[in-house]
């Protein structure tokens, strides 16, 4: 019994010799997630409390209602509901419109029988991603204004009327959406044209020898090879489907288009940062969080259900 | 094997489609640097499309010779080398020691690290953080918090994962340490990768504006796209003036304002050229582990 844990005692000295660098660099990323991403989540109980700006998050006294004021002052709060439903509203035309883009895209580009074209084709597609959503919201209102913005000016000399983009919520609406799929198409072609590289290229051999043509290769080959791919970035979608971005809006917005345009992230910075109701808006975040959790799941499982791989 | 003629006018049709996506992939910019290069009337008289009309760089001097759009460019070169060296050491840090399988405690290490993925406290307690802990309006603000991606880490150890085990397992032999195989093995075969996520980093820090404008209220460590923005919601020169200190000349607006937009879109536009090759199989590398 002694000899042994002598032997393990020794065995524990080893390891630790050969590894405690290891432990050395690793204490720091931990300790940053700890700081920074666990004690957070310590903060997230304001939601449930009184906030007060002396005492800590655990000393705060609870809200009222069984702690779940905050909850209930957020769903009668007109502009969260409206945020709510911006949220949804942009999320859901991003998933409609934007996903299905980038798929249509990798399939031309797959398509595409000129080397050296497809390339140039795929370093200019990809440029867009690496601007900044204020960049872009400053090339939109240029290239978009109502009076001298190139767009309308070419509209206007073939005797259309002008076209308000930016400036009238519904037009904003998919103005918005455009400018999403302008800015990521050619990126999230990426993944689909790595996942096309895996394709067996005797399946494209063999049907050639059956006299397919191109869409019977598209419909039967690429689409398939493609499945996989797309299902795991569709559980992602949905999953987030709550969620939203703060620098798109807030760069795009206009204070003609505030209907339409205020979502969670900018509310919670409205109400939160600037107007420092921060239960309210702790409670607003929590929602936000929990439900695109939940749709993640939900997503995950439901695809497992159809027989397919899942993201867990 | 010979194309029949319907299979060739398809080829060229597609080609075509993808020659219209790049025009419009670009079309906003070129027009964009137009406007800069324009006199303003032109502008006002709508004959500016693609071309610049009544060639001048007035909003150029103009944009170069303010103290605070100069400074505010040079704080955030500044900001994003620190930032991108500081994300970099960070994410070695983390990526390395987890491809030991071997090391004690690596998948609860994994789990932790992977459930604030998907799990995120949200905006007021990272600001009530940082508030305790004295960051904010401090310019650490924007360097630390986002110092680690988790996404980007994946990248990086699934790089790792691909060099052999065995060339470590030699060296060990040798008695290297993990240390000195990490900067001996480890660093000098990762470079595509330590280039990628460097620009990535960088590109990142460059484009981001929302930390500085929820967490920092001192104008003079604003990074350049919060300037940016305040100049391109100035709706008329004279707001300008008194928002940004501008001392600007009626009727310039439209102008400067592409001028402002070019500046800030012209370092991504240098870069992106060489590091092209670098970050598209980087982003292959993170797609295929997913």
């Amino acid at each position: 019994m002694k000899r042994s844990s002598a032997i393990n005692r020794k065995r524990i000295a080893n390891y630790l010799r050969k590894y405690w660098t290891l432990y050395l660099m690793l204490s720091i990323p931990l300790a940053y997630f700890v700081v920074f991403r666990y004690i957070p989540m310590t903060y997230v109980q304001i939601a449930f409390k009184k906030y007060s700006i002396v005492k800590s998050p655990w000393e705060m006294p609870w809200a009222d209602n069984n702690g779940f004021e905050y909850f209930i002052k957020a769903f009668r709060n007109l502009d969260f509901l409206y945020a709510l439903r911006n949220t949804l509203l942009l999320n859901f035309l991003d998933l409609v419109l934007g996903f299905p883009a980038p798929i249509i895209l990798a399939l031309l580009l797959n398509e595409l029988p000129f080397p050296r074209f497809k390339r140039l084709t795929q370093s200019v597609a990809y440029l867009p991603h690496f601007l900044s959503w204020i960049i872009i919201a400053g090339l939109a209102k240029q290239l978009f204004a109502p009076t001298n913005g190139m767009i309308n000016i070419a509209l206007n000399r073939l005797g259309f009327e002008s076209v308000p983009f930016l400036n009238d919520p519904v037009h904003w609406v998919f103005t918005y959406v455009f400018l999403g799929i302008w800015r990521n198409v050619g990126w999230n072609t990426i993944i689909y044209l790595a996942a096309l590289t895996n394709i067996n290229p005797e399946l494209y051999e063999a049907s050639a020898i059956d006299g397919a043509n191109r869409w019977q290769n598209i419909r039967y080959i690429t689409l398939p090879g493609l499945r996989p791919t797309i299902i795991t970035l569709l559980i992602l979608a949905l999953g987030q489907i709550l969620s939203s971005e703060f620098d798109r809006p807030f760069a795009l917005t206009n204070p003609l288009v505030n209907s339409v345009s205020q979502v969670i992230s900018i509310f919670v910075y409205r109400y939160g940062i600037r107007g420092l109701q921060f239960s309210l808006t702790t409670a607003v975040g929590l929602f936000q969080s929990l439900i695109c959790v939940i749709f993640l799941m939900a997503a995950n499982a439901l695809a497992k259900r159809f027989g397919e791989r899942g993201i867990w | 094997m010979v194309k029949s003629r319907r299979t060739k006018a398809g080829d060229i049709g597609i080609a075509a489609i993808c020659l219209l996506l790049m025009i419009i992939c670009l079309l906003p910019m070129l027009n964009v640097l137009a406007r800069s290069l324009s006199s303003s009337q032109a502008i006002i008289r709508n004959e500016v499309l693609l071309w610049p009309k009544g060639w001048n760089l007035e909003a150029y001097k103009f944009v170069l010779t303010d103290s605070k759009y100069t400074w505010s460019l040079a704080w955030t070169a500044i900001l994003t080398v620190i930032c991108t060296f500081v994300s970099m050491v960070m994410t070695t840090l983390c990526a390395y020691p987890l491809i030991y399988r071997d090391l004690k405690g690596r998948r609860l290490f994994n789990t932790l690290i992977l459930f604030t993925m998907y799990f995120n406290a949200g905006t007021i307690p990272h600001y009530l953080l940082y508030k305790d802990l004295g960051l904010l309006n401090h310019p650490l603000v924007l360097i630390i918090p986002n110092s680690l991606s988790v996404f980007y880490m994946i990248i990086m150890r699934t790089f790792f994962y691909s060099i052999p085990d065995s060339l470590r397992e030699s060296a060990e032999i040798d008695g290297a340490g993990p240390i000195r195989i990490l900067f001996s093995i480890y660093l000098p075969l990762s470079k595509p990768v330590l280039a990628t996520l460097s620009l990535f980093y960088a590109v990142g820090r460059w484009n981001g504006f929302s930390d500085a404008l929820m967490y920092m209220n001192n104008r003079t460590y604003h990074p350049i796209q919060l300037l940016l923005y305040n100049i391109l919601n100035a709706i008329t020169s004279i707001e300008i003036q008194t928002q940004e200190g501008f001392a600007s000349a009626p009727g310039l607006s439209d102008t400067i304002q592409a001028a402002t937009v070019m500046f800030a879109t012209v370092p991504i536009l240098l870069v992106y050229p060489w590091l092209q090759k670098y970050f598209i199989s980087g982003a292959t590398l993170g797609a295929l582990k997913d």
